[in-house]
Parts: C-alpha cells; sequence; structure tokens
C-alpha cells in the first residue's frame, strides 16, 4: 500500500504503517551512523542533552558524499543498519519513532520495535544519487568533527522508502522471501 | 608518475559515477526479469538512480568505498620521478578530493581517526611481460565488503562443500549487502591468496565465464540456486539476488580446500586503463 506520512511521526501515523507499505516521508529527518551513535550513547550514559530530542523523530542511518554545486547534499543513500543495533533499543525507548536504513535487524531491536510503536523503514540501498532528490536541505548540528558522520538535520519531500518492521514486530525480510524462494 | 596520478585520479571520478557496461546491461536485463512488482520497482530506482549519477554527476551511492588498485606492470617498464606508491595514492587523494567523493578512510583501524582524503589505497602489483602498466581501479564499499567470508575447507568437503560456502555467504549478506550482488569466489591458493582470488573475479566483466568448463558449469548452476533463493532485490523478495557469480581458482596444497567469498552489491566498480 502507498503512503505518504509527515515526519516526525505521530505514535497514530507510526502504528498504522504496516511491513511492504511504501511510504513518501515528507519533513524532518536526523542523519546518524556508528560514530554519531556512539556518541550519542555515551551522552545518555552519562546523563547528558542529546543533539536533538528523540520525541517521534526519525533517524536516518546515512553518511552522504560532498555536495556539489549549491546542492543540499551529494550521494544519500541508506547504510547497513546492523551496526546501530548495539545503541537503537535504548534510543527508542526514549522516543524515537522511526528508522531509515537497509539490512537486518537483531531481535533486541525489534522487541523495542514493539515496545515502543515505532517503525523501521528501508531505503533502497546504492541508489544515493536518486535518493538525494527528495532531500531539500541539509544541516549539520551536531558532532561536526565527525565529518561524513556528523549528524546533520535533513529536510525531505516524498523520501521513498519500504516498511520492513512494522510496531506489530512483522519483518519484511522474513515474510517477502518465502514468497519467491524455490529451493 | 604524473601520467598514472591523473589516470587514477580520472578513474576514481570516473569509477563512482558510471558502471561498466557490463553491469548496466545486466541490470536492464533484471529489471525486465523481475517477478516480484516490488523487486521490479527498486531495480527501475537503480537504472533511474545510474542515469541521474551519470547526468548530475552525484556518485552512484555515497560510499564511494575505499580505493583497491591493481596494477600490472609490464617488466619493461621503468617508472620516473617520483615514489611509485605515493603517486598511486596522490591520484586516489585528487580524486576523491576533487571528484566530491566521500572520504571513508580511517588511519587506524582501533582509534579511527578519518584521513579525510580517502588515502591510503590498496595496491596489488604484478609484473607481466611487456611494456604497458596495466591499471584497475575498483573502489570497494564495506555494506558487502563486511559479508564477504572466508572458509577453510577439507579436501574431502569437494565441490559441494564449495557450493555450501558460497550459498552460506550469500544467504547471510541477504539484504545487507544491497541484492542484487555480484559474487566473487576464490577457490584454492592459501588464506590470503584465495581472498584475492575472490576479489579479482570481481573485476572480471559479469558476462565473462570462467575458461574451465566444470568451474563455468559450477558459476551457471550457483547463478540459477542464489536467485531462488527468494531474496530479490533490496532483500524485500524477488527472483534476481544475484546478477553474476565468478569464479577464480588456483591450485592448493594437498591438505586444503580454501574457499573466500567476496560479495558486492550492485554497484560493481570498476574501471581499467592500459598506459
Amino acid at each position: 500500500m502507498e503512503r505518504h506520512i509527515q515526519v516526525p511521526i505521530t505514535a497514530r501515523d507510526a502504528a498504522s504503517l504496516r511491513s511492504g507499505d511504501y511510504v513518501f516521508l515528507t519533513g524532518i529527518i536526523y542523519t546518524a551512523r556508528d560514530a554519531a551513535h556512539k556518541r550519542m550513547y555515551e551522552a545518555m550514559e552519562a546523563n547528558e542533552k542529546l543533539p536533538f530530542d528523540m520525541e517521534e523523530n526519525v533517524i536516518y542511518y546515512m553518511g552522504p558524499s560532498p555536495a556539489r554545486d549549491n546542492r543540499p547534499v551529494g550521494s544519500a543513500g541508506p547504510t547497513t543498519s546492523s551496526r546501530m543495533d548495539k545503541y537503537t533499543p535504548a534510543l527508542l525507548d526514549r522516543g524515537l519513532k522511526g528508522m531509515i536504513g537497509k539490512g537486518k535487524r537483531t531481535e533486541e531491536v525489534k522487541e523495542a520495535i514493539v515496545r515502543n510503536g515505532a517503525v523501521y523503514f528501508a531505503a533502497v540501498g546504492g541508489a544515493g544519487a536518486l535518493l538525494s532528490r527528495s532531500i531539500i536541505s541539509s544541516e549539520v548540528i551536531a558532532y561536526d568533527d565527525l565529518g561524513t558522520e556528523a549528524i546533520r538535520k535533513l529536510e525531505v519531500k516524498d523520501f521513498p522508502v519500504i516498511v520492513v518492521i512494522d510496531s506489530q514486530g512483522s519483518d519484511l525480510y522474513e515474510t517477502a522471501i518465502w514468497q519467491y524462494c524455490r529451493e | 608518475m604524473k601520467l598514472l596520478t591523473q589516470n587514477i585520479k580520472e578513474m576514481c571520478i570516473e569509477a563512482n559515477h558510471y558502471l561498466s557496461k557490463d553491469m548496466e546491461q545486466a541490470l536492464c536485463r533484471a529489471a525486465q526479469e523481475e517477478e516480484s512488482p516490488l523487486g521490479k520497482q527498486i531495480l527501475g530506482q537503480l537504472q533511474e538512480n545510474l542515469e541521474i549519477a551519470g547526468s548530475d554527476m552525484i556518485p552512484i551511492c555515497q560510499d564511494t568505498g575505499m580505493a583497491v588498485i591493481f596494477l600490472e606492470i609490464g617488466q619493461e617498464v621503468h617508472f620516473v620521478n617520483g615514489n611509485l606508491e605515493e603517486a598511486v595514492h596522490e591520484g586516489v587523494r585528487q580524486g576523491y578530493t576533487e571528484g566530491y567523493l566521500r572520504k571513508s578512510v580511517v588511519k587506524d583501524p582501533i582509534y579511527r581517526e578519518n584521513t579525510r582524503d580517502n588515502t591510503p589505497a590498496v595496491i596489488y602489483y604484478d609484473i607481466i611481460p611487456g611494456e604497458k602498466v596495466i591499471i584497475t581501479v575498483a573502489p570497494k564499499g564495506f555494506g558487502s565488503e563486511n559479508m564477504s567470508r572466508i572458509f577453510m575447507l577439507k579436501p574431502a568437503d569437494g565441490i559441494e562443500g564449495v557450493k555450501n560456502a558460497v550459498i552460506t555467504a550469500v544467504k547471510e549478506a541477504g539484504p545487507n549487502a544491497c541484492p542484487p550482488m555480484v559474487v566473487g569466489v576464490g577457490i584454492g591458493g592459501t588464506f590470503e591468496k584465495c581472498a584475492l582470488l575472490a576479489k579479482r573475479a570481481l573485476t572480471r566483466e559479469i558476462t565473462e565465464h570462467s575458461d574451465i568448463p566444470y568451474i563455468k558449469e559450477l558459476e551457471e548452476e550457483l547463478y540459477q540456486k542464489l536467485n531462488a533463493s527468494g531474496i530479490g532485490p533490496g532483500g524485500m523478495g524477488g527472483t534476481t539476488t544475484v546478477l553474476a557469480v565468478n569464479i577464480n581458482t588456483y591450485p592448493t596444497h594437498i591438505a586444503g580446500l580454501p574457499v573466500a567469498v567476496n560479495i558486492c552489491c550492485h554497484v560493481n566498480r570498476h574501471t581499467v586503463r592500459v598506459i
């Protein structure tokens, strides 16, 4: 099913999405990958403030290539989510409502998604040039020294993603494969 | 040396914006043959992505890779004016900074400080007859590199063992490695030799088969089997999981059967020049 959803995402919208839905996201999302997650995790352990409030927000696991000719961003596709698994449940428990990446998640992450009524989206891996067209603006808001791994606030319009794990715990990577498996 | 630096710089930029013809054609064929509607849609996006990358000069993928460079150097060639290795790194440095490519290399594997110019490259030298230098630049993304495996099989495991190893690696990679994948396999040699054979297999044209008849059959059989796994484009189900299986072999020890599976995403970048 095709859906148009505003981000940050409300609990109601997140709960209404189903594994396999094709979704266009419009609004504000934040980027963070390995190094930024590590820092946010350390900040939480030290009871320090996070660079942005997790409540209703969506994190995009992405580190762009440099922008050319006054464009907001360079190539901007998803990175592999599993490297963030260690840090993700704590962020979900703080109100994070969505993640965009690619690839499988651990059981701990799935449980945290269900517990918090969140959603895990995949963007198409290796389609960074195409995806950059849905990003209207990009601003580094934290950890500038991390270069491509800094936290960026992105304004997106009709950013195309697919729901992989929904708030009920259904996982497209597990269900879809069996439809086409011929072994 | 300047010539070498200039070529490597251009090749880094070229490889990250344009795929080789064989890769483009394979994606096109896959888009036509894919049975899953979602899979077809994803393959369509990948083709559109390639068009945008070329026309707007945006890298095909934001992971513009660690630069893997093969230099096949004719034994009659004499390099003048500088240090060969530094000339290669300088080409990578210039290509990645001037070409708006992502700097994805960290100086130390544990302390992880970014070198900010994507150097050093990973360089392999081969000495060949003649007076030419063949340069292959293959930027390698790590979404798929991370899913690659080495299996030190026993001789008794035989060809079935090899098949199982490849299938295991590809299934474990699943959606993480950005399918449809290209699978490079090295069989034989030593621990490190089989990995290098697998890496080299990824730079072979994907329409080209091994010239060893039973290896060609193995490539075809694995291609069929892997595409029957159901993983599909993006790992979201479908009949296109791999675009090609390329296998290289080498003699090995009486006691061993090393198998390396180097997985590459659909952005299997490699460009070759002869100077």
